[in-house]
């Protein structure tokens, strides 16, 4: 009983706070006047169309690197925990379900296209809607769909580390690369700008979203390749 | 627009609701994809594509891959108590 009122008098406390906090701005008017500022300077500043792009990894590219470390960290968290628990119990799993002919063959017609429009994505990324993080994950889906319709398929786990390593080195070398510049920022974007909508243009900005596509792919395909083989390998099998 | 948009958030409640009170896990999990899924259209009709497609891509079909494996090698249905 005590709990319960004690629950409603925090509730009422918060509801409270948030009703003040939203009353000291009128409704329905724009209160960033930071986003104001990007969407006015954004395309004259940095040279990506996509407006978001500029902000991820130009006005905020120290947070989009600090957001691909923890992204590794947990991809790191996930392969131990699992080379952890391969150790241990090694019973026999259920027999899996074959996949049908249907599934099979449609995912082997699908698969390169899925890795040609995940591909599209990140390398358009200051163009269009998207970027690194999600071309990666559109192809580690892909990468998913594989090992679902042909179990006991494994992706070459060194060529990923290696991946993922350069991919990491392409970000932090280009960044540090800003230091040496008269600005001497760190992520400054060094190159020429370009012709607005372009391919080549944005300076630096694609070679990031490049760089990020192929580790958050090769982190999420790792991510992946680590579940499914709790599944499908047999114990002895590497 | 504005139709369409409290179909898909009533449809997205409803996915949610079920996905908490269904006993057969695999069937929750599938509801949770769905309602990733409809967070997705959500956001491309808010005119948020960057994010409509990061939530598409990781919510729908990683997450619910993830969570299915999980159930896989765990209880299949969720006990009375």
């Amino acid at each position: 009983m005590i709990k319960k009122v004690v629950y409603a008098i925090f509730g009422a406390i918060i509801v409270l706070a948030l009703a003040m906090f939203f009353a000291a701005y009128p409704f329905g008017k724009n209160k960033m006047a930071v986003g104001e500022y990007y969407l006015n300077h954004g395309i004259e500043q940095t040279g990506a169309a996509n407006i978001v792009t500029s902000v991820v990894l130009d006005y905020r590219g120290f947070d989009t690197l600090g957001e691909v470390s923890v992204l590794f960290g947990a991809a790191a968290g996930v392969a131990i925990l699992f080379f952890l628990a391969k150790e241990g119990r090694r019973e026999e799993r259920e027999n899996l379900t074959k996949p049908n002919f249907v599934v099979k063959v449609g995912s082997r017609i699908i698969f390169p296209f899925i890795l040609l429009f995940g591909t599209y994505i990140f390398i358009h990324g200051h163009l269009t809607p998207g970027g690194g993080f999600q071309g990666g994950s559109i192809i580690a889906s892909g990468f998913l769909l594989l090992y679902l319709s042909y179990p006991g398929t494994r992706v070459k786990r060194s060529g990923l580390s290696v991946l993922e390593g350069l991919a990491g080195l392409t970000f932090v070398c280009l960044g540090l690369y800003g230091l040496l510049t008269p600005e001497s920022s760190f992520l400054y974007n060094f190159l020429p700008k370009g012709q607005l909508n372009m391919l080549v243009s944005a300076g630096i900005l694609p070679i990031i979203y490049i760089a990020i596509g192929f580790k958050v792919a090769s982190e999420f395909a790792g991510i992946v390749d680590d579940m499914m083989c709790q599944v499908i390998c047999r114990g002895g099998e590497k | 627009m504005i139709f369409v948009s409290w179909v898909l958030i009533i449809l997205m409640v409803v996915l949610a609701i079920v996905s908490i009170e269904l006993k057969n896990l695999i069937a929750a999990v599938v509801a949770m994809g769905g309602v990733s899924l409809i967070i997705s259209f959500l956001f491309l009709l808010l005119q948020a594509p960057d994010v409509a497609m990061a939530e598409a891509s990781i919510g729908a079909a990683l997450t619910t891959a993830i969570y299915i494996i999980g159930v896989r090698q765990t209880e299949r249905s969720e006990k009375n108590d």
